[in-house]
């Protein structure tokens, strides 16, 4: 079933929006009511302007515009995740007839519970990042002058990277992780930005790396010059919050919305991890 | 003084394409950057481009190509509005370009035998285009991001996301010393001192409220260099795509494959037919596009579609709905099989966002604004070649002394109207071709980014936090909302400069436009708190638009010709409507002198300079350098398009024989 028959009228004259909302990080979470005329063909972020141009609740009361987080709205950029009726997504492609069509009374939106609250839908996202510069997720080229053509590239590898390379950091296989778990720091007093960001990536950096950093890392293994740092990376997995801290839900894949095959490439590192194990023990 | 030895400092604002080639080269030429951006990099709107990049290549190479062709398609496809000399730098510079993105791992197609394959794009002969699937923006910005992320483990970049630039720092000799940005979670304001700074942020779609840009391609980047004496170059010539899926919220693109694929545009003959599309027989469809275009019919250039498509919507009032402007695309007559086969990726994005199976039911399309032909005057050093000097300090500096503009917000390279696919080239190539001119300018300077006076840089945050200050709590009783100005001025642009432009209509928005930058100047903000407040960050983006509005309406009514985007109906060079032979002859000859004598008046930029005191824009004209291909007539789908060809091409070689026998006689300009 694709969208409602546009002959059938039974469309609401106006949308019960419930969020989750809240001022700042530490602060606690408050659920407010919104009311808004019902328009065709709207999406979340359509949702999120009217509220936004109306600034009050369904009482009439005078409130702050929700804050949230969009880029592109076309599903690329990985800007606008968020749970939207208990399930993660990007709320430019959340169709509102959708929606709807499974629950008639109204719309939930919360931010994604694994990373600190910035404010109302606005999550803080730095570790999705970091975890790429734990795999270390580039290819080291010499430089960047002209040196001639890359390695040719067989059009099997570039058809199992082409959907690797597709993954926009937007957090949705991590919200599903049963393994990836949030972590919430709050600045001591007295301490400096500087020093509060290091005791935060010293944190990131011993739990898990997640689904989308692991894919990462099989990309640049797969590729000729990136390779160079596979071992690196597999060292990378091996240690804390590397593979071992997986424990193959399978959530991840489920709710990708790029379809990337998360989990296979989770089983890919696992055999080349332990390959990489046994190859440096018989080094040592 | 000599130079302290603290490394090269260079604030880059914009972490697209453009911002990110330029900070990966940058830091690798020794440069300590600061990279400014609205959002995390990686989610920048470079993102969202499809088709692919060009550059000529070894297999059209052996059908005749060259990097010279590749010039001549782009200044021709632009109507000779670009200045050729960075033109050729680019397309030389090109096969460079998709080699190093090549090494740095984008996954482009591959040929079965491993080579990077290549597809044919519109206003070429040539297979050019490198592609990587039908998402090759977001595979270089990701190659591009992956190198920054490296060198910022490198410790070479320091990245500010969620920052917003607010504005240049300017000593008392107009030099630009760093930037004043806010952080946009905490709002703290703070100045960020350089050596110099590169402006890279993209176009200005959402000055029409709604485009196919992304939410941060406000243009208030460019507006703040401009509103602080950079000038702004070719405002008015704003790319609009014919077949877009008009949104709530943001138009998506609709590839032109669909009508290329039998796809038949129409609306209802009675205006808001209230029947479904199905329901509604032949008889009472109009395929206006058959019918205007019996011999092109729906496959009818870009141009003329999109003229249409408007004409169709606003000037005869048949838009399929009554409150929004769109015609159906209709593909349902197709086999699904032949479809799918066919179509399906762009099928799919139809269906996810609009809920509609367009296997099932026709698409409701109209044109989109999709392209900034215009931006950021941008100097450049010519080379004896004919293309750039490299290492110029000069190259893309705006008329700020050590600000520099690139990607889609400087105007080189496109001129009156952008060929596919050579937009991701132009961005990666200003990237890194600048970095060296920076690092030269930075290098000769007496005094860089240790010895801004602290004075310059309290006094430079002290005016920003004014204006913030004053917008939370300045306007009190006032009832003006950003979101509501936002909209009127888009639905005002869209209506008077898109697609045809007509000087009463431009002279009348001119005015309106100077009453809602009056009203946006004193909006009164829902929320007044200093925690993450998108609010104030979305009134000065508002606020901000506004000059460059200006600029682009004064620009667009001062121009009365037709050229690329930009189209007057009031000012279109007639077709030749005699069957004699020696009056046909004369009328084609009548037609070039007139195209001659419209190339004399019109074959210039356009480049605004704000008025703090009027708060307009005053403009004035450069010319073009046309020095390496001599303009001629684009005379697609004219009638005695051949006799006018023939005119102008005895003329040009009268002309290039005249100036072999005697130098000096006949300029090619």
């Amino acid at each position: 079933m694709i969208a409602l028959d546009p002959s059938t009228k039974k469309r609401p004259e106006f949308i019960n929006v419930r969020v989750r909302r809240q001022d700042a990080p530490g602060k606690a979470p408050y659920w407010e009511l919104h009311k808004i005329k019902y328009e065709p063909e709207m999406n979340v972020i359509s949702v999120l302007q009217r509220i936004a141009a109306q600034s009050t609740n369904r009482d009439g009361k005078k409130v702050t515009p929700v804050a949230w987080d969009c880029g592109c709205l076309e599903e690329v950029c990985g800007s606008c995740t968020m749970v939207i009726n208990g399930r993660v997504r990007q709320s430019c492609s959340a169709l509102v007839d959708r929606l709807l069509a499974d629950n008639a009374d109204e719309i939930v939106l919360e931010p994604m519970s694994k990373f600190p609250v910035v404010r109302d839908l606005i999550v803080d996202r730095a570790r999705l990042f970091q975890g790429l510069e734990r795999v270390k997720a580039w290819v080291p080229v010499d430089s960047y002058f002209n040196m001639g053509p890359g390695e040719r590239i067989l059009r099997d590898d570039q058809e199992r990277n082409y959907p690797l390379s597709q993954c926009m950091s937007c957090g949705c296989c991590v919200e599903a992780c049963p393994q990836y778990n949030k972590i919430e720091l709050t600045q001591k007093s007295g301490e400096s930005d500087e020093e509060f960001e290091a005791r935060e990536k010293a944190a990131y950096s011993e739990a898990f790396v997640g689904p989308h950093a692991i894919s990462q890392a099989m990309l640049f293994n797969n590729h000729p010059t990136g390779k160079v740092l596979a071992g690196e990376r597999l060292d990378a997995l091996e240690g804390p919050g590397g593979l071992a801290s997986c424990g193959n839900a399978q959530n991840c894949v489920a709710v990708c919305p790029k379809e990337i095959p998360l989990t296979t490439s989770i089983a890919r590192a696992g055999r080349a991890t332990t390959l990489h194990a046994i190859k440096t023990w018989f080094e040592k | 003084m000599a130079q302290s030895n603290s490394p090269t400092r260079v604030v880059v604002v914009g972490g697209g394409l453009a911002g990110l080639a330029s900070t990966m080269k940058l830091t690798e030429l020794g440069a300590q950057v600061d990279l400014i951006s609205l959002t995390p990099v990686k989610r920048s709107h470079s993102v969202c481009a499809q088709g692919g990049i060009n550059s000529c290549n070894d297999a059209t190479r052996q059908l005749g190509d060259d990097e010279w062709k590749h010039l001549d398609d782009t200044v021709y496809g632009g109507d000779f509005l670009n200045h050729q000399p960075p033109v050729k730098e680019m397309a030389f510079w090109a096969p460079k370009v998709i080699e190093l993105m090549d090494r740095l791992g984008v996954p482009f197609n591959r040929t079965g035998e491993g080579f990077i394959d290549r597809r044919r794009f519109g206003g070429t002969l040539y297979k050019r285009t490198a592609f990587a699937g039908a998402t090759t923006g977001q595979q270089l910005l990701y190659a591009l991001d992956e190198q920054v992320r490296r060198q910022e483990v490198e410790g070479n970049v320091n990245k500010h996301e969620f920052w917003d630039f607010l504005g240049p720092i300017q000593d008392e000799t107009g030099r630009c010393r760093g930037v004043v940005a806010q952080d946009m979670v905490s709002m703290e304001i703070r100045a960020f001192p350089a050596d110099a700074v590169v402006v890279a942020t993209g176009g200005c779609g959402l000055i029409y409220g709604r485009s196919t840009m992304s939410v941060f391609c406000t243009g208030s980047a460019a507006s703040r260099c401009f509103q602080n004496g950079a000038k702004y170059a070719n405002a008015e010539f704003i790319q609009v795509h014919p077949t877009a899926i008009p949104g709530a919220d943001k138009l998506r693109l609709m590839s032109e494959s669909a009508r290329g694929e039998g796809g038949r545009v129409w609306v209802p003959r009675t205006p808001q037919d209230p029947r479904g599309p199905r329901d509604i027989p032949e008889a009472d469809r109009y395929y206006f596009l058959e019918e205007r275009y019996p011999e092109y019919g729906n496959l009818v250039p870009r141009d003329i579609a999109t003229r249409e498509i408007f004409d169709i919507c606003v000037n005869e009032g048949l838009s399929v709905e009554d409150d929004r402007m769109c015609v159906y695309l209709d593909l349902t007559h197709i086999p699904r099989h032949e479809l799918d086969r066919k179509l399906g990726g762009i099928l799919e994005i139809y269906e996810k966002f609009q809920g509609v199976d367009p296997r099932d039911e026709p698409m409701k399309i109209f044109p989109a604004v999709h392209y900034s032909m215009g931006g950021l005057w941008a100097d450049y050093v010519k080379s004896d070649e004919g293309g750039l000097e490299a290492g110029a300090p000069r190259n893309h500096m705006t008329s700020i002394d050590g600000l520099y503009a690139i990607g889609e917000c400087d105007y080189h390279y496109h001129g009156a109207n952008r060929l596919g696919a050579n937009s991701l080239l132009s961005c990666i190539f200003t990237g890194l071709f600048t970095g060296s001119s920076i690092m030269n300018y930075s290098a000769s300077q007496e005094s860089g980014a240790t010895d801004v006076p602290q004075s310059l840089l309290d006094s430079a945050v002290k005016a920003q936090q004014d204006r913030h200050d004053h917008l939370l709590n300045g306007n009190v009783g006032s009832e003006e909302n950003p979101y509501l100005i936002h909209q009127e001025l888009g639905d005002l642009m869209t209506r008077v400069a898109t697609v045809v432009r007509r000087n009463d209509q431009l002279e009348e928005a001119i005015q309106k436009v100077d009453e809602l930058h009056e009203r946006a100047m004193k909006v009164s903000l829902a929320d007044t708190g200093s925690w993450t407040n998108q609010n104030v960050i979305f009134a000065k983006s508002l606020q901000d638009m506004f000059p460059l509005a200006k600029a682009l309406l004064k620009g667009a009514l001062q121009r009365d010709e037709c050229r690329g985007a930009h189209y007057k109906p009031d000012f279109k060079k007639p077709s030749l409507t005699s069957d004699d032979p020696v009056e046909r002859r004369r009328q084609a000859e009548a037609w070039c002198d007139a195209f001659e004598a419209n190339n004399e008046k019109y074959l210039k930029s356009t480049v605004a300079t704000w008025n703090t005191s009027t708060n307009q824009a005053d403009l004035a004209y450069e010319d073009v350098d046309t020095s390496l291909i001599p303009p001629r007539p684009r005379l697609y789908g004219l009638v005695g398009a051949e006799e006018i060809e023939q005119v102008w091409n005895e003329r040009a070689a009268e002309k290039a024989a005249q100036s072999k026998s005697g130098p000096g006689l006949v300029g090619t300009n």
